[in-house]
């Protein structure tokens, strides 16, 4: 190597040092500082005291984790469910010929409620109103009656999500499946939906993290999850603590989730520069 | 003796996309083995031809008969027909989620109803024919233009359609690359391929073609011998759009 490229080695690496010097001394600034705000507020001893009080949280700590359990299991269920109601909701709104006409009018009638829904008032609607019919064979457990309202909503979601996905497939694929004479169906299935799922990867992902703490919702129907679990905790224990903690495993629980949709945004954005 | 009924018959075929005519009136005979080349300048329905005889447009009015039967009737499946037809585009549209192979099996699979044994085993021999046999497990974005165009060449041939219709397949390659898949189509048509092509390239339609056809306005203004169209046209406008092309290059 010339001393020139030496140099200039030797200029990028301090300047390299230089930038995590001044990171790491803008963060420990930047957390003193917010310590200081917080722990110096006249409220803080009562507020450490109901909110992070670590002998209650310790306690809580099973009877929140049981309910957390119940959360995930929903949240699996759910998953798979809306995945396929999602994309059999995609599928029938680009099925094409007047025969499909009642179904893709119902498909979009469905999208445009169920979107539009507020969530809560969905879960109120289920959980409370069907049992209210009084129909034999309707559960009415509220695990299940919750489960179905976010199934029912997040559907709604999901296929649109897949649409977009469908849709961003280019014209020329269609036309070269076409001209080697595969039929609509055989397009869809082989050509246009493995590239629209591809596609739409990372922003599923980000739609089930956003189910993975609405999950957290099916409390208000009785089922005992996390968050109804510590709402127990709370009221027995006069101290807010167990809320904390449970929003703590809710957020370590997307933390994997979250950086999943990162890696997979990341591989298409690679996948598609190289393209 | 009687004529042979030609592979492809175009009849008075006309196209408009809304108000605006594409094509005005095209009349095309190809006989069998025969390579035809389409000349003319951008927008002069080169392209929109090609689409409309694979049934990828929808014709206004007039014929096309393939083998002697009316696949332009709206009543006919069109599916089935294109099975007769293979085309290359422009832009190669390879599906980017298949390997090579995967690409050039598809269609004898799932449409020819081969089993995947035999369509791979025919897949590999027609990339090894196109010089790609080393790449037959390679997704087409870690291929050169040159290379996936000829893979979309194989994968067009696989399922051996009667006609095969090249849409300026070596408009969006690099100039280094344009040699490949020329000599490529040079052995097809060789070997007795029929062939339509659209094409700028005005060496390679002298060396290869049987019939140049000079599309101008939606229509073909002048046909015959590559040698007499290119060389010695009758038409002006044919003489000036050669002027242009040989004076820009």
């Amino acid at each position: 190597m010339t001393t020139a490229a030496l140099d200039r080695v030797a200029y990028r690496q301090s300047r390299a040092r230089r930038s995590t010097l001044i990171a790491l001394v803008s963060t420990v600034v930047f957390a003193a500082v917010l310590l200081v705000a917080v722990t110096s507020s006249p409220g803080w001893p009562r507020v450490r005291e109901s909110f992070f009080n670590l002998r209650i949280g310790w306690d809580s700590l099973p009877a929140l984790l049981e309910g957390l359990w119940l959360n995930v299991r929903v949240l699996i269920v759910c998953q798979v469910l809306i995945l396929i109601f999602g994309l059999g909701l995609a599928a029938v709104r680009t099925l094409r010929g007047p025969v499909w006409f009642p179904l893709r009018a119902l498909a979009t009638g469905y999208v445009d409620l169920f979107r539009g829904l507020p969530l809560l008032i969905c879960l109120y609607l289920v959980g409370f109103g069907l049992p209210g019919l009084r129909l034999s064979g309707l559960p009415n457990d509220p695990v299940l009656l919750g489960g179905l309202a976010l199934v029912l909503i997040y559907s709604a979601y999901v296929a649109e999500v897949f649409r977009a996905g469908i849709e961003s497939v280019h014209p020329s694929q269609l036309a070269a499946a076409k001209s080697l004479g595969l039929n609509h169906r055989r397009t869809m299935q082989l050509v246009v939906l493995p590239q629209a799922t591809r596609r739409v990867t990372p922003a599923l992902l980000n739609d089930f993290v956003a189910l993975q703490k609405d999950c957290g919702l099916i409390s208000v129907l009785g089922a005992v999850d996390a968050v109804r679990a510590a709402q127990i905790q709370a009221a027995t224990t006069y101290n807010f603590t167990p809320y904390v903690v449970a929003g703590l495993l809710f957020v370590a629980l997307a933390i994997p989730s979250a950086r999943l949709a990162d890696w997979a945004a990341n591989r298409v954005a690679t996948r598609q520069g190289a393209l | 003796m009687n004529q042979p009924v030609p592979v492809l018959s175009v009849r008075g075929l006309t196209k408009a996309y809304h108000d605006r005519a594409v094509l005005t009136g095209v009349d095309l005979d190809v006989a069998e083995h025969q390579v035809v080349v389409l000349i003319g300048a951008s927008g002069s329905g080169k392209s929109t031809l090609l689409r409309c005889v694979d049934l990828l447009e929808d014709v206004d009015d007039g014929q096309i008969l393939l083998d002697g039967r009316d696949i332009s009737d709206p009543r006919i499946d069109a599916d089935e027909a294109r099975q007769a037809m293979g085309m290359v585009f422009q832009s190669f549209n390879l599906f980017p989620h298949m390997t090579a192979l995967a690409n050039v099996a598809l269609a004898p699979r799932v449409v020819h109803g081969s089993s995947r044994r035999d369509a791979e085993e025919r897949g590999r021999e027609l990339l090894s024919r196109v010089g790609l046999s080393s790449h037959a497990d390679s997704y087409p974005d870690k291929l050169s233009g040159g290379q996936q165009q000829r893979v979309a060449i194989a994968r067009a041939l696989a399922y051996e359609p009667r006609l095969l219709l090249l849409d300026e397949i070596t408009s969006a390659l690099d100039p280094e690359l344009v040699g490949e898949v020329l000599t490529l189509v040079g052995e097809l048509a060789a070997a007795g391929r029929t062939i339509v092509m659209a094409t700028h390239e005005m060496a390679f339609a002298r060396d290869v073609a049987d019939t140049v056809c000079f599309l101008d306005g939606g229509r073909i203004v002048e046909s015959g011998p590559a040698a007499e169209v290119l060389t010695t046209p009758r038409e002006d406008r044919t003489r000036q759009f050669l002027q242009r092309f040989t004076g820009g290059r």
